[in-house]
């Protein structure tokens, strides 16, 4: 006998990279672990605008890379421009030129936005330590009193800042303060007192989002260092840190917008606010990354509708296999339930019921006449297979006629299995009785109910498609079933009688 | 409770369906066999070669135009029975008992026409009794005349033995008693009795029908308490011989005892049922341990015979 081991192994592995692909795809990829799940999307315009001079003119525009959010779909429109996108991720850059550029000019740039909830702007590199501002004499000692006062209450570059803007935002200022922010905004103010202190600090430009605004500008934002991370500061606001529904759109410490040949250049943003499927988001997302991927989404249409219905078998297997080895019912043929609730799922439960039941009872019918005729079996069967056709087509043209839409569905049903049916009960019936026809033709509808009620639904059919993981875990399942060798629920009944009798 | 706790099943040794399909089937029984035993015709060619007794061959029927020849094949026997040489389960075994003035009737006296014989045997030829719905033959055999030491005991149809052969050692035995509700057929899913057999002794040990414990034959109301199988002797040798003769360590071996001819093999089954432990109103598992668990030194038929009615005798529990 040799060792299970690598069986079992191969199984663990098998319902490992099955539950972890899964999961890798819901937390990577995005893909929801529920259906009808949905996110909110921005879709942001940017309208540059600025006045030709008769000359060559060269805009040169920041475009958002923040990781707090992904870009969905971005596009620009110029006519007549030139355009392009520099590559570089952590400072993308749009270029539109013309040789001659006169009177007032609009460019647009237009990106779909989904916030991904990271809102952290973390840096592996230490920033280089600023060169002391160098403040004017008028300024001069009010700034280093202030600075020092405050240097001494904080412990870090955190601790500092936050200090320093609460004073700044302070309502009883005292005369220094006063002094200094009647000379400077108090965004400035804030960043040279950082830099006196040598603490790494920058001026950010960030975008407030807000459903159905038009016309809106840039906010300028501060970033301080503070241990492998930039924190944001809104010294105006007197705020700390950021929620998702400001954009940072450049905080690399460029300049948001170049315009060379032009004057009165101008960014003006407008924005609305979009609810979509997060499912269609991430596939969306998935497209545009064009990573190696084994998702069935790059398909067609039709043929990703035919994997959906290919992808739940496994499902249909796994109830066969569980209640055959586990439970023990008995059904006509291994996996013609499986099909049967293959076509439920079509017709929905009722009427497939109904319709099997009715086609059945008139293929018996139609059968117990062919027997009288002593026909070989294989033109019996396709006999059989001709008049199942027959009643089907009936039946759909009766149902038309009835007005039951439902009755048309009816021509889901697998004709071939279905005269296989008719013939092995038809023999059943003649060899050992209506009663076995009724047991064996029940169990068979029971099981291709539990099948058709397992597969109909609705998280289930999301997560064999989305997930494809599962069906490596349904291999699993149904190899460890495979080595079940307990009693079925059925025999706890059968062999009761032996109990004690020993 | 209708019931039972699996834990009790397994403390009372009872094989299960899943384990003797892992544990025993699959792990004893090598797939180039099968054919031995799952083609009668096979089965039975190997039995002649091996010195076993089986029923006449009457004849072989290969194809369709061949049915016509049947008539003339049992011309001059008293009945005969058509069976599928892949069939499984009893399926497609048609038994005719009387022949007279050229028509044929069952057991239970229903007259059987020309065409329900032609189109049975065009069905199993078609493979509707094979497994798979593979294309078979049809094997016409002699009629048992069945031993009058089971008189009465039987209804209409040839009681038969089931014994369990497991590497060789005769394992465990039933006596199959059709009955009216299983239209002379042996099969116990169909309504026959089933009598569990000391492997000693060939005596009784205890009777179910339907899975229930029954103490008399339904049909006949011959006590079945008090039943002794004659030529047990016999029957555990051609039943332990088989082993040999198709190297199946897991085996059923169905036979049955000819007025003239003693024990004849009936025939093989490489997947034989569970409810002989029904039967005999005790387990399998204990005595396919002990089995297992012996040091294999090769035994002759006669020392596994011996072993086996040393080692598996017990007691009736009626």
């Amino acid at each position: 006998m040799h060792s299970r081991k690598p069986f079992y192994i191969f199984v663990a592995l098998l319902f490992i990279v099955g539950i972890s692909t899964s999961i890798y795809r819901g937390l990577v990829h995005n893909v929801p672990f529920l259906p009808g799940e949905q996110v909110q999307s921005w879709a942001i315009d940017a309208k540059v605008s600025f006045t030709g001079t008769n000359q060559p003119a060269e805009v040169n525009f920041s475009l958002p890379s923040d990781p707090a959010f992904d870009i969905l779909v971005e596009n620009a429109s110029s006519p007549g421009y030139g355009l392009s996108i520099s590559a570089d991720a952590k400072d993308r850059r749009a270029v539109w030129s013309i040789r001659d550029a006169s009177g007032p000019q609009a460019l647009y740039y237009r990106v779909t936005l989904v916030p991904t909830g990271k809102l952290n702007i973390e840096t592996d590199i230490e920033p280089v330590t600023p060169e002391p501002y160098l403040w004017p004499a008028t300024e001069k000692s009010a700034a280093e009193q202030v600075i020092e006062e405050v240097w001494t209450r904080s412990a870090t570059n955190l601790s500092f800042a936050q200090q320093l803007m609460n004073l700044i935002n302070d309502n009883n200022q005292s005369q220094n303060m006063a002094l200094l922010l009647s000379a400077n905004t108090s965004t400035n103010l804030f960043l040279h007192m950082l830099h006196s202190k040598g603490v790494p600090a920058r001026v950010v430009n960030g975008l407030q989002l807000e459903d159905q605004r038009r016309r809106q500008q840039l906010t300028t934002y501060v970033q301080v260092y503070n241990d492998g991370e930039w924190v944001l500061f809104d010294v105006a606001n007197n705020k700390q840190g950021r929620d998702n529904t400001l954009v940072l759109w450049e905080y690399s410490g460029h300049s948001v917008l170049d315009v060379m040949g032009g004057t009165n250049s101008l960014v003006n943003f407008s924005m609305l606010q979009d609810t979509r499927s997060a499912l269609a988001t991430s596939i969306d997302m998935m497209m545009n990354d064009d990573a190696f991927d084994f998702s069935l989404y790059q398909l067609p249409l039709e043929e990703q509708s035919t994997f959906k219905g290919i992808l739940l078998i496994p499902i249909g297997v796994l109830v066969v296999v569980f209640l055959r080895v586990i439970v023990g019912i008995k059904t006509s043929g291994t996996f013609m339930p499986v099909l049967i609730a293959l076509a439920f799922i079509q017709t929905t439960l009722l009427t497939g019921l109904i319709g099997f039941l009715l086609i059945v009872a008139f293929g018996l019918m139609i059968r117990s006449y062919l027997s009288t005729l002593n026909l070989l079996l294989i033109s019996r069967i396709s006999a059989v297979i001709i008049v199942v056709i027959f009643i089907i087509g009936l039946f759909t043209l009766i149902s038309f006629k009835l007005g039951l839409s439902e009755g048309l569905t009816i021509t889901f049903f697998p004709m071939i299995i279905l005269a296989w049916t008719i013939e092995r009960m038809s023999i059943l019936w003649e060899e050992e009785g209506p009663k076995k026809v009724f047991v064996s033709g029940g169990g068979s509808l029971f099981v291709a109910t539990l099948a058709y009620l397992a597969m109909d639904n609705e998280l289930v059919q999301y997560w064999v498609f989305n997930f494809l993981g599962i069906h490596l875990v349904i291999l699993a399942l149904v190899l460890v079933m495979g080595q079940y060798t307990g009693y079925r629920l059925t025999e706890l009944k059968r062999f009761k009688p032996l109990v004690g009798e020993q | 409770m209708k019931y039972a706790w699996p834990w009790e099943l397994s403390r009372s040794g009872v094989l299960n369906m899943n384990r003797r399909n892992i544990s025993y089937i699959g792990r004893y029984n090598q797939r180039k066999f099968y054919k031995r035993v799952d083609d009668k015709l096979i089965t039975k060619q190997l039995a002649l070669a091996n010195g076993i007794a089986v029923p006449d061959l009457i004849g072989v029927v290969h194809e369709q135009h061949k049915i016509q020849d049947i008539p003339a094949m049992v011309l001059d026997r008293s009945g005969f029975v058509i069976k599928p040489a892949k069939g499984s389960g009893g399926k497609g075994i048609m038994v005719i008992t009387k022949v007279s003035n050229g028509c044929y009737y069952k057991a239970n006296g229903h007259e059987v026409s020309h065409n329900e014989i032609y189109r049975h045997v065009s069905n199993i030829l078609s493979g509707l009794f094979s497994l798979g719905g593979k294309p078979d033959v049809a094997i016409v055999e002699g009629l048992i005349e069945f031993d009058p030491v089971f008189e009465g005991l039987s209804y209409e149809g040839v009681p038969d033995i089931r014994l369990i052969v497991f590497k060789g050692f005769p394992v465990m035995g039933m006596l199959r008693l059709s009955t009216a509700a299983s239209d002379g057929k042996a099969n116990l899913h169909q309504g026959a009795v089933g009598v569990g057999l000391d492997i000693a002794t060939g005596n009784s040990l205890h009777a179910v029908q339907f899975d229930l414990p029954s103490h008399k034959h339904p049909d006949t109301h011959f006590p079945l308490s008090d039943i002794k199988v004659p030529h047990w002797e016999t029957l555990l040798h051609t039943a332990s011989s088989a082993y040999e003769m198709c190297e199946l360590g897991y085996l059923g071996t169905d036979m049955v005892l000819d007025k003239n001819k003693g024990p004849l093999l009936l025939e093989l089954n490489a997947r034989p049922g569970l409810t002989i432990q029904i039967a005999n109103g005790r387990g399998l598992l204990p005595r396919l341990k002990h089995v297992e668990a012996m040091k294999s030194s090769a035994m002759s038929v006669e020392e596994r015979v011996a072993y086996a009615k040393k080692h598996f005798c017990s007691n009736p529990i009626f």
